[in-house]
């Protein structure tokens, strides 16, 4: 019970919820940049929320079946085709042993996640499956897949299903990222605070697993200081510091950075605040050059909207039969 | 006529680099195989190889453009 690998996509990579735990060691958090999606592709062929899927960003890979299984693909809208017939996208559908899983254009969002009954059978590393490859850790050989990968497959129930589209998610135009101040929030000025939050940015195209930059808003001014002694000189620099999931730095004042699955765990960037964790699903399914806001939100909300999120994964439960 | 469509979202670019000529020239043969462009997303470089083989091909995607996945890149007679 495999899956092969005919050929591997831009970036496809094992991931699961992730690897939480290790990230005061400098190990990120690593697993599905849209988890919610994660969850549902497991869901729709009965596996466990957090079984190991292939996530694919902008170009899906060709896979080749070495046995019957149940498969869904979930996120953005990366349409399956099996042995070149066209498959829904959020719904569960049979394959057989010789079976070949393709894929068209991209039409919206940015990545793919890829779910097989049974789950992405990889050895698991501190307590995930996920791959992290900067650190060569996890998933298969801690690497994006390449051609004529075999990936073992676990045992399997299979599912049935399709997840309609009012239980989804996807970001809107522009997408809207509710943010949260943060520690370092009175280092800028109250103009430029303002600003921040009217610009409309666009996502640059270098944006990755590890982080999300966005370029086209106004430059920051900093309220004057004499820098403290182990900050760089530049007003965007501090001394050393935690950076949060979620954090945005932004380098020299211009351009906003969001630490997304695969980040660094310190650094001596100022942050402004962090994107709440309801909102980070969004960002991994925004292309290149795709318009976003950031939104100021209290802790208040930042609460709700985490609790609005847990009840949208109850429903898609519900409406799953799980 | 048939259509070159780029696989990946991202930056469009003609040349390998700023001082180099482009890949094509409005006008060339395309043979397939053959780079008609590179895509740039996350960090790095893609090329776009043609698929196809046909004469006199038509640019419909400046350099430095964003493009998107499935957009026509160029036509070839």
């Amino acid at each position: 019970m495999a899956v092969n690998v005919i050929s591997p996509g831009l970036s496809t990579t094992v991931q699961d919820l992730g690897r939480p735990g290790y990230y005061h060691l400098g190990i990120p958090i690593s697993g599905g940049m849209d988890r919610f999606a994660l969850r549902a592709a497991n869901m729709l062929v009965g596996n466990d929320e957090g079984a190991a899927v292939l996530e694919a960003v902008f170009m899906g890979p060709e896979l080749e079946f070495t046995s019957a299984a149940t498969v869904a693909v979930t996120g953005g809208d990366l349409p399956p085709k099996l042995n070149g017939d066209e498959r829904n996208t959020w719904e569960a559908f049979p394959v057989k042993a010789g079976d070949r899983l393709s894929f068209g254009y991209l039409k919206s969002g940015a990545r793919a996640y890829i779910a097989v009954s049974g789950g992405i059978d990889v050895p698991m590393k501190l307590g995930s499956r996920s791959t992290y490859t900067l650190g060569a850790l996890g998933g298969h050989e801690g690497r994006a897949l390449k051609a004529g990968d075999s990936l073992p497959l676990g045992k399997g129930a299979g599912g049935k299903g399709a997840v309609p589209a009012n239980l989804r998610r996807m970001p809107g135009n522009p997408a809207e990222l509710r943010m949260l101040p943060g520690l370092y929030w009175h280092r800028i000025t109250a103009a430029a605070g303002k600003q921040f939050f009217a610009d409309t940015w666009k996502v640059a195209p270098e944006a990755d697993r590890i982080g999300y930059r966005f370029k086209g808003g106004t430059a920051l001014d900093f309220v004057p200081r004499e820098q403290p002694f182990g900050a760089g000189s530049n007003p965007s620099n501090i001394v050393d510091a935690c950076y949060p999931y979620g954090s945005i730095q932004v380098p020299g004042g211009t351009e906003p950075i969001v630490l997304h699955r695969d980040a660094v765990s310190g650094g001596g960037y100022m942050m402004l605040g962090c994107v709440i964790s309801a909102d980070m699903d969004l960002i991994g399914q925004l292309q290149p050059h795709s318009p976003a806001r950031f939104v100021e939100v209290s802790m208040d909300q930042a609460l709700a909207a985490r609790a609005d999120r847990l009840a949208a994964l109850g429903r898609l439960r519900g409406h799953l039969g799980r | 006529m048939a259509q070159i469509h780029s696989p990946l979202p991202g930056t469009f670019y003609r040349s390998s680099a700023p001082d180099k000529p482009p890949f094509k020239a409005d006008g060339d043969a395309v043979a397939a195989g053959d780079v008609i462009g590179l895509i740039e997303v996350m960090k790095s470089f893609h090329e776009v190889k043609s698929e196809i083989a046909g004469k006199n091909i038509r640019f419909e995607c400046d350099n430095e453009e964003p493009v998107m996945a499935g957009m026509v890149l160029a036509q070839v007679d």
